[in-house]
């Protein structure tokens, strides 16, 4: 039988297929063509989108060439959620490749944050780390590591080295048996069809009495129509990394092993598709 | 890898085997016997039956097992009839065997045994020496016994042919009993076999030992089994100190007996000669207050049980010590342990008769991490429910199988249990009677209880529901849905009552992990019954179809730690279940939950990707190391690349150095130098290396040395081998020695003494090198990006997915092998003279112990010059040197420097001194043969082993007597020609000529010879014993994560003054490294006050390390303890 560390391999290895077309309105000096690229589900657009940016920077001129910007469907996409995420919520259950449109003007300043360098998505990865493990180890894990520690966690991510991020990560996943797991699950539940960005509080992975949260315990709390409805229809999916893990998953299993490597389990609740 | 068979007996005395490639048991063709016992191996299974006799299960195969029976037929010619059967008085008879003495007419040929039958008739061999003969199959000769041709001559007075008939066995894939023996003593009725000794030797093939242990308390030994002769020829009886109960055979020498009052038995000199062995020495049992009853031996492992069914591991056993050195108890209690192929262990729970395989037992950790249960089904189930010797519960089991399809069916299946229940009491009760008591603490006991149950045996299949032993109430029991149910709890309530409980340990772990079954459906409605009748918790185990088992063997089964097996999915819904709960078998592995994350994940992965494979990766592939992390860089050249090696703590640990191919040689050295400034700037590490450095060198000659950290030698966390950094210093040197007052010498390949002149650099880092001070310091943490050349290194090495990783070439493994190649380049232009520094001539070969740099189309010499802070000490060349290991405070004058020359004579130098490292000349020393190793230990010990293997001790050396007075003969190891020695401060160490490290006991001052040997560990090139009788060598096959090394510094952790030998190897850089020094080390480590922890908190720590690790190891507390766990077990490492 498959080991739980083939989950950890599965996870990282995960890639969306996805085709950048350039914005029809851009000016450009001759046509461009689409550009295919295989993206890491668990990495940041920005990081890994340079060869994007460069295939388009040859059809275009110098002085028409803003920061670049990406949006599906109308609906801009934020480079600070990890690329699996922005899937899961606006194009799970689509055909693929993901078709992306690709923006140089126009910079969508209310919904997206600027990203001048990859520092910047760094410093975010980072204080999400920081953040999930304030909330598992009351921050004890990750300020007892030393700075090339959190830099190789960057740098795993950042070249795609599995085993170089889980040396290191793997000490953010530990918890003492006496408590059954961490103190609190860091986890974002988003969903398309609100306007908070998402919900995040404080749920800890066993009850006062011991026994196990699960999946479905947190949603019952946390967003109960994904969970139950009054017709017994189903109408929501819940979605981590593309799959939908079943109610009964216990929480602190799903923490360590469905995380992003920023250490927070994002969810995302979509409604059912309609067909 | 083909498929094999593990084999089981359950309580009713039916035999089951179970494929590794299968997923249920299946009931053994001809299964009208019953048996008590099993013992299998590959080829065939040996078993005691009910009627006490012993029976052979032989495997059909493509290959017949046939014997050729020949005879032959003699003839004289005489003038009157020419040849006939007229014979002179003084011939062989008429028909003869091939030396003529025995008389063997045709119908004298009998087979051995029913189990046999003839191919054919009696035919003549037309064939002498691989030639024809004429028809009929003559061969003449002048006389008998002579030489016989088939040519008649005119001098041929006899002639004779062979005849020859084949027998074959035929009673393959069945029981055949063994004759009982016609002659001789008679055993009395067996109660105990077991099969081994197949590795002992190969000639004849297929030889096996049997053992076996009659009723009696004799034992037995079974002669003449080999391929041949299936079932051996005869009994033999062999004495024992006392009655034994029970017996058990390894593969290769190891048998183990149990006692009948509790202690072991462990057979001595058992070898090729005499498989039998000649001795037994009595071992105690683990508990002081409770008898073993069981013991099962492997290779390397001996495990048994007492009495309270504690299970056991001995330590410490090896081939040369088959006694093992002491009991570590385990997490478990089982009614029996089996050892099987690869050392894996097999048992049978005490608490729910289950067949358990010990998970993760490796030839590094052979005592293993956990229990784990095999839960599949058994073939014949299903068809037993509608028969009349039906368990009534096959129906169930199947509706609940569907439950887990559809849980709207269970209203339905309720009916149909109900309905199957008309039937069902009688079959409770006819169970209750048919299970023996194969739990009671002697297979004495269990024959008396066998005996009382015979009535209900017999009455299998006529239950009469009068009779109830055991006193359960009859309407509950009729009363019950589900009658098996209700029936186990009887048996393992008698059970639990007996016999202490699993460990709270396991059943607290057992419980986080499981979301209170509430995944589960697949239980709910078959266990609901079971609630009704409020029987408890524990009763649940007894769910119908859980089979009971008695015994297993699995001395067949071809399985290690890697093999997939297919025996513990749910393959049916209830049992899976029920395994899950009664032990902490990790039930998540089986949650449905689980599964379904797997089964997803994968399905994502195809959706996602497969059509896709064609798209570009957005992140490229590129290899990096941190600076601060490099522990070595090493060159490794050969003709037609510049290449070199970072090895880093991750890296050392893989086995698998990120190499880097330079487009010149030149290159590479530019890189050298700056990357090695940049190491040494980034550990702040200048000038000279200090007096107690550790040097070594590798394959190539190069040198390297480490600046020892003051927690290196730390008991008990000393710092890991693998994050010592060290770094070259010009030269090139086959040899390092040195002592801690900074006295350095070295041996060229050319045989040229050297003396260290307290420089650095030089070689590779000329200019750089020779101005090392003015460098600037660079930032702390630094990255090289270095594009991956794949035509180099092959992409395999460092992708870090989806490729195979058992394809990496051997010629790759060590990653310096290439270098080998490097003494037979030509001199590169770019290693220039220095005029300051002293030149090192190189002759080629050597080097490698594989010895392929011998091959012919190498050149035969060539020389390489190099620089180095190295003095040539003219003019004798020497073979071997070692100098007297002091503490750093020492004020020893002169220092002993004893050396043995090309030639083999021992020397001893004058005039060594800290001021002049060189000293001034040579004293002969008398030998009455050449040396080829020399070492001095702390206290003037010296000693020295000569070319043809055997040792030496020199007596009464002193800084006064120097040269000391005579040499006294120490034996060697059996059977072992010695190589080299090394003495530290008391410790005295040898490697033989078959990489054996030997230590040796019993030294005192008084007797400073010792007594013995004692084999520490194998794969050993080379040991170097320092001054705090630290010991570090040069191992051979050490495997890292991503390959295997040869030549490889390793570290014995766990030297303490009072435990001499250490406890395991910690390993570090290689391979391709050829020798280390430790002995200028004598700092010694920070005391820290560790309680040394006793016997059984260590075993304590195992318990909770054993279920961590079924969690994955979760919590650093949890992978510390492994460690410790593994390095108490762990005395042989280097081997694996």
């Amino acid at each position: 039988m498959a080991d739980d560390k083939d989950v950890l391999r599965d996870v990282w290895f995960g890639r969306i297929p996805t085709s950048f077309t350039l914005y029809q309105d851009e000016i450009t000096e001759r046509e461009a063509d689409p550009y295919y690229l295989l993206l890491p589900r668990v990495s940041y657009l920005t990081l890994v989108t340079d060869k994007v940016k460069k295939h388009f920077q040859k059809v275009m001129k110098q002085e028409d060439m803003g920061e670049m910007w990406l949006e599906y469907e109308g609906t801009s996409l934020k480079w600070h959620y990890p690329i699996g995420l922005l899937f899961d919520l606006h194009a799970s259950n689509t055909a693929l490749p993901w078709n992306i449109t690709v923006h140089f003007q126009n910079f969508p300043e209310k919904d997206l944050l600027h990203c001048t360098s990859n520092y910047v998505i760094e410093a975010h990865f980072m204080s999400c780390i920081k953040e999930a493990d304030v909330l598992k180890h009351k921050g004890q894990v990750i300020n007892e590591m030393q700075k090339k520690d959190h830099k190789q966690l960057w740098m795993g991510l950042q070249n795609d080295k599995f085993d170089q991020f889980w040396a290191i990560n793997r000490k953010l996943m530990e918890y003492s048996v006496e408590e059954g797991g961490f103190r609190y699950i860091p986890f974002r539940i988003y969903q398309t069809t609100s306007d908070r960005p998402f919900i995040q509080k404080l749920f800890r992975p066993v009850t006062a009495e011991g026994q196990t949260h699960t999946l479905g315990d947190l949603l019952k709390e946390m967003f109960p129509a994904a969970v139950t409805s009054d017709d017994g229809e189903k109408k929501y999916q819940v979605v981590i990394h593309g799959i939908e893990p079943m109610l009964e998953t216990p929480l602190q299993w799903l923490s360590e092993h469905l995380s992003y490597p920023d250490n927070f389990l994002h969810i995302s609740v979509i409604p059912m598709p309609t067909d | 890898m083909p498929s094999s068979l593990l084999w089981a007996v359950d309580v009713y005395g039916r035999v089951y085997t179970l494929s590794t490639a299968g997923q249920c048991w299946e009931l053994c063709k001809d299964a009208h016997l019953e048996f008590k016992r099993l013992t299998s191996v590959q080829q065939c299974c040996w078993g005691i039956a009910g009627d006490h006799q012993v029976y052979l299960y032989v495997h059909s195969s493509d290959v017949p097992i046939r014997y050729q029976e020949e005879t032959y037929e003699n003839q004289r010619w005489n003038p009157v009839d020419r040849f006939c059967e007229k014979l002179l008085p003084s011939d062989r008879w008429q028909w003869s065997d091939v030396t003529g003495l025995k008389h063997q007419p045709l119908d004298s040929f009998r087979l051995p045994s029913e189990h046999w039958e003839w191919e054919a008739d009696w035919y003549v061999d037309e064939n002498i020496d691989g030639e024809p003969t004429e028809k009929g199959g003559w061969t003449y000769a002048i006389d008998f016994p002579a030489t016989y041709t088939k040519d008649k001559k005119w001098n041929s007075c006899v002639r004779r042919r062979r005849w020859i008939r084949y027998r074959r066995y035929k009673s393959r894939d069945t029981w055949a009993k063994i004759p009982s023996q016609d002659d001789g003593p008679l055993p009395d009725p067996f109660s105990d076999i077991s099969a081994g000794g197949w590795e002992i030797t190969d000639e004849p093939r297929g030889r096996l030992s049997l053992w076996a242990v009659s009723l009696q308390g004799k034992m037995w030994y079974r002669e003449g089994i080999h391929h041949h002769n299936p079932e051996g020829s005869m009994w033999t009886e062999v004495t024992t100190p006392g009655e034994v109960v029970q017996i058990s055979c390894g593969p290769s020498d190891l048998v183990w007996a149990v006692l009948w009052e509790g202690q072991l038995l462990v057979r001595e000199g058992i070898s090729r000669e005499n498989p039998k062995g000649s001795s037994w020495v009595v071992v105690d049992s683990p508990s002081t207050e409770v008898g073993a009853i069981h013991v099962a031996v492997g290779i390397n492992v001996v495990w048994a049980v007492t009495k309270d069914r504690k299970v056991w591991f001995r330590r410490g056993i090896n081939s040369h010590n088959p006694c093992g050195t002491g009991w570590i108890g385990m997490v478990g209690e089982m009614v029996m342990v089996n050892v099987g192929l690869n050392d894996q262990v097999w048992g049978i729970s005490c608490e729910d008769r289950a067949v358990y395989i010990r998970q993760g037992v490796t030839c590094s950790e052979l005592s293993g991490k956990t229990w784990r249960a095999i839960t599949v089904a058994r073939d014949d189930d299903r068809s037993r429910s509608g028969s009349a010797n039906s368990l009534a519960s096959g129906e169930v089991r199947v509706q609940s199988q569907s439950s887990v399809m559809n849980d709207a069916e269970s209203s339905s299946e309720t009916e149909r249990s109900q309905a199957a229940q008309s039937t069902s009491p009688t079959h409770a009760d006819a169970m209750k009677r048919r299970i023996p008591k194969v739990t009671s603490d002697s297979f004495i006991s269990e024959l008396v209880s066998d005996k009382e149950r015979k009535p209900g045996r017999d009455g299998r299949d006529g239950p009469t529901p009068s009779i109830q032993e055991d006193g359960a109430p009859q309407e509950q029991a009729s009363a019950d849905q589900e009658t098996s149910v209700e029936l186990f709890p009887q048996s393992s309530g008698q059970q639990g009552a007996r016999d202490p409980k699993w460990s709270n340990v396991d059943l607290e772990e057992a419980q986080p992990p499981l979301p209170a079954a509430a995944s589960d459906t697949t239980e709910t409605s078959s266990l609901s019954s079971v609630a009704t009748y409020n029987l408890g918790i524990e009763e649940q185990y007894g769910v119908d179809e859980h089979p009971l088992w008695a015994w297993v063997s699995g001395g067949g089964c071809a399985v290690d730690s890697h093999t997939h097996l297919n025996w513990f999915s749910a393959s049916t819904g209830v049992s899976s279940c029920v395994q899950s709960m009664s032990l902490s078998i990790t039930p998540a592995q089986t949650a449905a939950w689980r599964k379904q994350i797997f089964e997803q994940l994968s399905e994502r992965s195809k959706r996602e990707m497969e059509n896709f494979k064609h798209y570009e990766q957005a992140i490229e592939q590129y290899l990096h190391a941190f600076i601060n992390e490099i522990t070595v860089l090493v060159p490794v050249l050969n003709d037609t690349k510049h290449t070199f090696a970072i090895y880093t703590p991750e890296r050392t640990k893989q086995r698998w150095p990120i190499r880097l191919t330079a487009a010149t040689e030149q290159e590479m050295h530019d890189w050298l130098a700056l990357l090695n400034l940049s190491c040494c700037d980034s550990r702040g590490i200048h000038g000279a290396p200090c007096k107690q450095a550790i040097w070594s060198t590798t394959c190539k000659g190069d040198i390297y040395v480490c600046e020892p950290a003051p927690n290196l030698e730390a008991v008990p966390y000393p710092l890991p081998c693998d994050q010592m950094f060290w770094r070259q210093i010009g030269g090139h040197l086959r040899l390092v020695e040195s002592n801690s007052l900074g006295i350095v010498w070295g041996i060229g390949y050319d045989h040229t003494a050297w003396v260290y002149t307290g420089g650095y650099g030089g070689g590779f880092s000329q200019g750089l090198g020779s101005s090392t001070d003015n460098i600037h310091t660079q930032t702390d943490v630094k990255s090289i990006y270095i594009y991956e050349n794949q035509r180099w290194n092959p992409v395999t090495g460092y992708s870090s997915r989806g490729l195979p990783t058992d394809r990496y070439m051997w010629s790759d493994v060590s990653g310096l092998q290439e270098c080998t190649k490097a003494s037979t380049k030509p001199p590169s232009p770019q290693w220039t003279w220095v005029s300051d520094w002293c030149i090192d001539y190189n002759t080629s070969g050597g080097t490698d112990r594989e010895g392929w740099q011998y091959a012919a189309d190498f050149p035969a010499k060539c020389k390489i010059t190099t620089t180095g802070p190295w003095l040539e000490v003219p003019p004798i060349a020497l073979w071997d040197l070692t100098i007297l290991p002091c503490s750093s405070q020492s004020s020893v004058e002169e220092v002993s420097l004893w050396g043995i020359s090309n030639k083999g004579d021992v020397l001893c130098r004058i005039g060594v001194t800290q001021q002049s490292p060189a000293g001034t000349s040579w004293l002969h020393v008398g030998t009455d043969q050449p040396f080829k190793s020399i070492s001095i230990g702390g206290g003037y010990q010296v000693w020295a082993i000569a070319r043809d293997g055997s040792t030496f001790y020199r007596g009464s050396v002193s800084a006064q007597n120097p040269a000391g007075d005579c040499w006294y003969h120490i034996p060697s190891p059996p059977r072992q020609k010695l190589k080299q020695v090394s003495v530290g401060r008391t410790s005295v160490y040898v490697v033989d000529e078959n990489s054996n490290l030997w230590y040796r006991q019993g030294l005192t001052p008084s007797y400073p010879q010792g007594s013995s040997w004692e084999h520490i560990s194998n794969n050993v090139r080379r040991v170097s014993v320092g001054p705090l009788d630290q010991v570090w060598i040069i191992a051979d096959k050490v495997q890292g994560s991503h390959s295997l090394s040869c030549g490889t510094v390793c570290h014995r952790v766990g030297v303490q003054p009072m435990e001499p030998k250490g406890q395991s190897w910690d390993y570090g850089i290689g391979g391709g490294w050829e020798h280390i020094t430790i002995r200028g080390n004598s700092q010694e480590a920070p005391r820290i006050v560790m309680p040394v922890p006793a016997e059984n908190t260590l075993e304590k720590k195992g318990r909770v390390a054993e279920e961590g690790g079924e969690g994955g190891g979760r919590t650093a507390s949890i992978s510390s303890v492994l460690c410790i766990k593994e390095e108490e077990l762990n005395g042989n490492a280097v081997s694996c």
